[in-house]
């Protein structure tokens, strides 16, 4: 008894390391089983073989279709993010207090997409400010329609991905040595060639994991996608389709399924990101931040 | 420093700066429409609305039941955070101080959850808890919305453990205190800021945390944030000021936690999980 004990210290298992038992049995009984359970679930089919809702998925357009939709408003949102956040990033990082700009920032984050929608439905509507200001400046002569659509839901991802691209960003761009960007302005490296040269390769593995956590999060959109898009239409997405085979069918196996195949898309993109981030260069000098 | 010097660079420069007011602009003409609407009387065709009333508040807080909302609310959100904490730091203090086999593997077990968009898990989930009778009651909400808060807090926590120096745990194991003695008398006291700063970054989560409440709440276990969606969704029944009566009082509840919790971090760490602590 007593040996056993020593040889599992020696390990590191002993009294404290239990004491991460009940967090992790919790996450095992409520993230790991339910993904689990939902993955046979998906399997077992209110009616045909145990494939059937999968082969109903990839037969019918309405909802194959919504991969399609949702990617098309995620992989272009996310890249225009990430695009913006790097130069802002940049020059934020020379700001002798960033505080308030960075606090303003993280209020659309906080507040979350139901409140973003509802103040875009108010700002962007017809009658909306923005429209008021275009019509006034002149730069339409009838008012824009943001609202109901593709782009209503384009802009929501923007309000609140935006400062969640930028703020990751920010934190890989202040962890690069500033001295590596001083030796090549030295060296005689102008603006845009230390940019390529230096900040870019250490910045790629950042970039990458950047892309994939908010490319996540918008290929999961729901709420604006129905406040602010057209549910039926240009922006059912696939967590519309999941939800409404969940609690409008109640087919939670076709849920399920909806469900998986969401996971499976996000897996393949991060994958393929990180995958193709590893064929550059790695090293050290990359803020050891990982 | 390196200054930009050339006329193309400086452009460059105001272009970005240009860029990022726009963005500011937009944003907080969003918001104080929200506002500006939840306090006017008639707003259709002008910039501002044609009067001013607060009358919308009171009819907002009957129509949306408001004082039960606010107390499930309550109810869940205290107890996510004690709940969390209580989960949470004990583990990321093994997570901190222990080398052993399979760490990596917890860690990934820890790290999922957080990476995992909420409506992926969210789905099965619900139906575990719908099939288990949970769902739609506060029980089934704390749960649920537990699932990326302790992650949450163990995440935060291991910097913060980590650089508080082992010897002083050392002190107090050599004066015969066991781990919950130390816990309490030790470890606590010197982590105060650190559980502070987790523990109001969970609250500021889970009141807007929208898609695991929606996916789990019933009628009588919905927060905040869900009756809003619901009040946005069904936008004609009632009138929009009501609605956006409702949305500032959300917006009060978040920003004021918000604001109380940028005093103990940084706000980078609330995206970033305090990695630089």
């Amino acid at each position: 008894m007593n040996g056993l004990r020593a040889t599992l210290a020696r390990n590191g298992v002993d009294g404290v390391t239990l004491l991460l038992l009940p967090a992790a049995l919790f996450i095992v009984a409520l993230f790991i089983y339910p993904f689990l359970f939902g993955l046979v679930l998906s399997f077992q089919p209110k009616t045909g073989d145990w494939l059937a809702n999968y082969a109903r998925f990839f037969s019918d357009p309405f909802l194959y279709d919504t991969v399609g939709k949702t990617l098309k408003l995620a992989v272009p949102v996310t890249l225009l993010n990430v695009a913006f956040s790097v130069p802002v990033a940049l020059r934020v990082r020379l700001m002798a207090n960033p505080k308030l700009l960075t606090t303003i920032l993280v209020i659309p984050i906080t507040l979350g997409t139901v409140l973003v929608a509802e103040g875009m439905l108010n700002y962007f509507g017809p009658r909306g400010w923005l429209n008021r200001a275009l019509l006034e400046i002149g730069l339409s002569d009838s008012p824009v329609h943001l609202i109901h659509n593709y782009w209503g839901v384009f802009l929501s991802l923007v309000i609140t991905g935006f400062p969640f691209t930028f703020l990751l960003t920010l934190s890989y761009v202040t962890g690069i040595d500033p001295a590596l960007e001083q030796a090549g302005a030295m060296l005689g490296a102008r603006g845009w060639e230390r940019f390529k040269l230096i900040i870019l390769p250490l910045l790629l593995p950042g970039l990458a994991i950047t892309f994939c956590l908010s490319f996540v999060q918008a290929f999961s959109v729901f709420p604006s996608a129905v406040l602010l898009g057209a549910p039926a239409g240009d922006t059912r997405v696939i967590s519309v389709a999941a939800y409404t085979a969940a609690f409008e069918e109640y087919d939670y196996a076709m849920a399920s399924a909806i469900a998986m195949i969401m996971g499976l898309v996000q897996v393949v993109i991060v994958a393929g990101t990180l995958g193709l981030q590893s064929l550059f260069y790695r090293g050290p000098a990359g803020g050891g931040k990982g | 420093m390196i200054r930009t010097q050339s006329v193309g660079g400086r452009l460059w420069v105001w272009a970005i700066w240009i860029l990022v007011g726009f963005f500011i602009v937009n944003l907080m003409g969003l918001i104080a429409t929200v506002v500006v609407n939840s306090f006017s009387t008639r707003w259709f065709t002008t910039w501002l609305p044609v009067g001013f009333t607060t009358k919308w508040y009171l009819s907002a807080w009957d129509e949306f039941q408001l004082p039960d909302v606010l107390l499930a609310t309550f109810e869940v959100v205290g107890a996510v955070v004690l709940l969390s904490g209580l989960l949470g730091v004990p583990a990321a203090y093994a997570m901190a101080r222990r080398e052993f086999p399979g760490k990596r593997f917890v860690m990934l077990l820890f790290l999922l959850p957080m990476l995992v968009p909420p409506i992926t898990f969210g789905i099965p989930l619900a139906t575990v808890l719908y099939r288990a009778d949970m769902a739609g009651s506060i029980v089934g909400v704390v749960l649920a919305n537990l699932v990326p808060t302790v992650p949450f807090v163990i995440l935060v926590m291991i910097p913060f453990i980590q650089q508080i120096d082992p010897r002083v745990e050392a002190a107090a194991r050599v004066f015969g205190a066991g781990t919950l003695r130390m816990f309490i008398h030790v470890l606590v006291p010197l982590l105060t800021p650190g559980i502070l700063a987790a523990l109001l970054l969970v609250l500021v989560r889970t009141i807007a945390m929208f898609e695991l409440t929606f996916l789990t709440a019933g009628p009588t276990s919905q927060t905040l944030v869900v009756a809003l969606y619901y009040a946005v969704f069904a936008a004609g029944v009632r009138a929009g000021q009501s609605v956006d009566a409702m949305a500032v009082i959300y917006m009060i509840t978040t920003l004021a936690w918000l604001l109380l919790a940028l005093r103990f971090v940084n706000p980078t760490q609330i995206v970033t999980r305090a990695k630089r602590a």
